[in-house]
């Protein structure tokens, strides 16, 4: 009994990552409906950078966030500038042909600079450390991993919600028009959005590279992981993507206890339960 | 008469293949109210549309202030001191009233118009301030467009079809509040199909017709039959 208990907890915990993917997939397709499918390897990218600043200055992964948030912020700005806003407009079609495109690009990039070898930050002591809560012990790495996604959170819901940053952002998406006549180039705004987003997926970038090891190609099913929680959750809803991290996570470590192939195969069937029940996810954003 | 705060020479617009405004000249001397008529389709939210910077124009066929402004994007049109409230309200639906003025106040130039002054002008918004924009009646949202346009403390204001879609006793409430809006020295330019309402609040008209000025003059000057002749291309 008490291992199903474990399962169920670690899998909560696991959805706080998965969480951490999804966030600035959510936060783009929110703003300017695009479907980002180079996010996945954007992430492994931040993990790498990670590599690099911890590598070479000989610093802990956790403190060369400071330096890799900043610059996938900035990568997030200018790529945004200067490449994604060409590809928005009336169709949906140019924004996944391009950001596919830059998917396939940041992979062999990744995979010239850094070959194939798997990597893996090193955090050192705080990987092993775990917390006993009655019979169950609690990873502390996880556990940082979920109060991270929930501060993620909270964060954006704050911007969002009471900064003239997110109305902007609330603006452009509603009416793009109308939010140019007052003064807002949506242009510029989507690039703060690309950046905010991108500065995300650096924090997650660096959480997974502590947390397993990592190589170029496996941007792909981060993207599948990120994506299955903002469905599962109901688009549009930051509490919900959380809850659809955790809902994809605990499902993972079931079909992992169960039989340790199935990890992967029992998320994406959950995935498949939710979205043929409800379609629009569990918890859609309700529109006035 | 002095240089004209807006000066539009030969403004053509496209909507595609489709030319929706040929040659259109225009000149509006500041703290004048200038009324523009004509039917559906004249070219009415299309002459807005390209003053307003949503539309791109050659940058000379706009001028404010002496400057080219027909080629700025429409942010730095807003910049410039031009503020559109549009045909149709178009609230951004997500916000509250508050918010949606916060956001007309983006651009923040200096002026007599704040959260405030708005709330003054129409004192049931401060009521409804936390209320999602949409929640509102359409009379309401009405006074959320206008007070959203003022927050930036335009120079020029530019009113599309105001009182479309709205009962009688709204649009009356709303044009009693223009002249407090407009009696500060701004300048308006005011496109309506109710001609009464617009003759009344404005000292000269701009008739469009199939996307050209078919009439134009002191609204003193003009007659009912002139009128009539220039909105429908009835020989007069």
């Amino acid at each position: 009994m008490i291992e199903w208990v474990n399962a169920i907890v670690q899998g909560i915990l696991l959805g706080g990552l998965y969480a951490l993917f999804a966030a600035g997939l959510s936060l783009i397709f929110g703003v300017m409906r695009l479907v980002n499918i180079a996010h996945g390897d954007l992430i492994i990218l931040a993990a790498y950078l990670g590599l690099s600043t911890t590598t070479i200055l000989g610093i802990h992964p956790f403190v060369a966030l400071l330096i890799v948030m900043p610059a996938m912020a900035g990568i997030g700005y200018i790529l945004q500038r200067g490449l994604l806003n060409h590809t928005l407009g009336g169709d949906i079609l140019p924004p996944l042909l391009v950001t596919f495109g830059l998917s396939v690009i940041v992979q062999n990039a990744l995979l010239e600079g850094y070959t194939a070898d798997p990597q893996k930050l090193n955090a050192g002591a705080v990987e092993t450390a775990s917390i006993a809560v009655g019979e169950l012990s609690l990873g502390v790495l996880p556990l940082l991993t979920f109060g991270m996604a929930v501060a993620v959170i909270a964060g954006l819901q704050w911007i969002f919600y009471s900064t003239a940053l997110g109305r902007g952002f609330r603006a452009v998406s509603n009416n793009q028009d109308i939010a140019q006549l007052m003064g807002l180039n949506k242009a510029h705004v989507f690039g703060l959005a690309m950046a905010l987003a991108l500065a995300v997926t650096a924090i997650a970038g660096i959480l997974l590279g502590v947390r397993t090891s990592f190589d170029p190609a496996i941007g792909g099913g981060r993207l599948i992981f990120g994506f299955e929680a903002v469905i599962i959750g109901g688009l549009g809803n930051s509490w919900g993507t959380l809850a659809g991290g955790v809902i994809l996570g605990v499902a993972q470590t079931i079909g992992a206890k169960i039989d340790p192939g199935w990890q992967v195969l029992a998320g994406h069937i959950a995935f498949l339960v939710v979205l043929a029940v409800r379609p629009n996810g569990l918890f859609p954003r309700v529109e006035h | 008469m002095s240089e004209p705060l807006l000066k539009l020479s030969g403004l053509d617009a496209h909507y595609g293949d489709f030319q929706a405004l040929f040659g259109v000249d225009m000149e509006v001397a500041k703290g004048e109210v200038i009324a523009i008529i004509g039917a559906n389709g004249a070219g009415k939210t299309t002459l807005m549309r390209s003053i307003s910077g949503l539309l791109p124009n050659r940058s000379d066929q706009v001028t404010f202030k002496d400057q080219p402004i027909g080629s700025l994007r429409a942010d730095q049109v807003a910049y410039a001191g031009i503020a559109l409230v549009p045909e149709g309200r178009q609230l951004f639906k997500s916000l509250s009233v508050e918010e949606n003025l916060k956001l007309g106040g983006t651009v923040a130039r200096d002026g007599p118009w704040s959260l405030e002054a708005v709330y003054d002008l129409f004192p049931i918004l401060r009521e409804r301030r936390n209320q999602p924009s949409t929640s509102l009646s359409g009379g309401q949202q009405q006074m959320v467009a206008i007070g959203r346009a003022l927050m930036s403390n335009p120079e020029l204001i530019l009113f599309d079809e105001i009182s479309l879609g709205l009962a009688p006793v709204i649009i009356k409430s709303i044009y009693q509040a223009l002249p407090n809006i407009i009696s500060g020295g701004m300048t308006a330019v005011i496109v309506e199909q109710d001609i009464t309402k617009a003759l009344a609040v404005s000292s000269r008209v701009y008739c469009l017709q199939e996307g050209r000025v078919s009439l134009t003059g002191r609204v003193e000057d003009i007659t009912r039959d002139q009128i009539t002749a220039a909105y429908f291309g009835l020989a007069a």
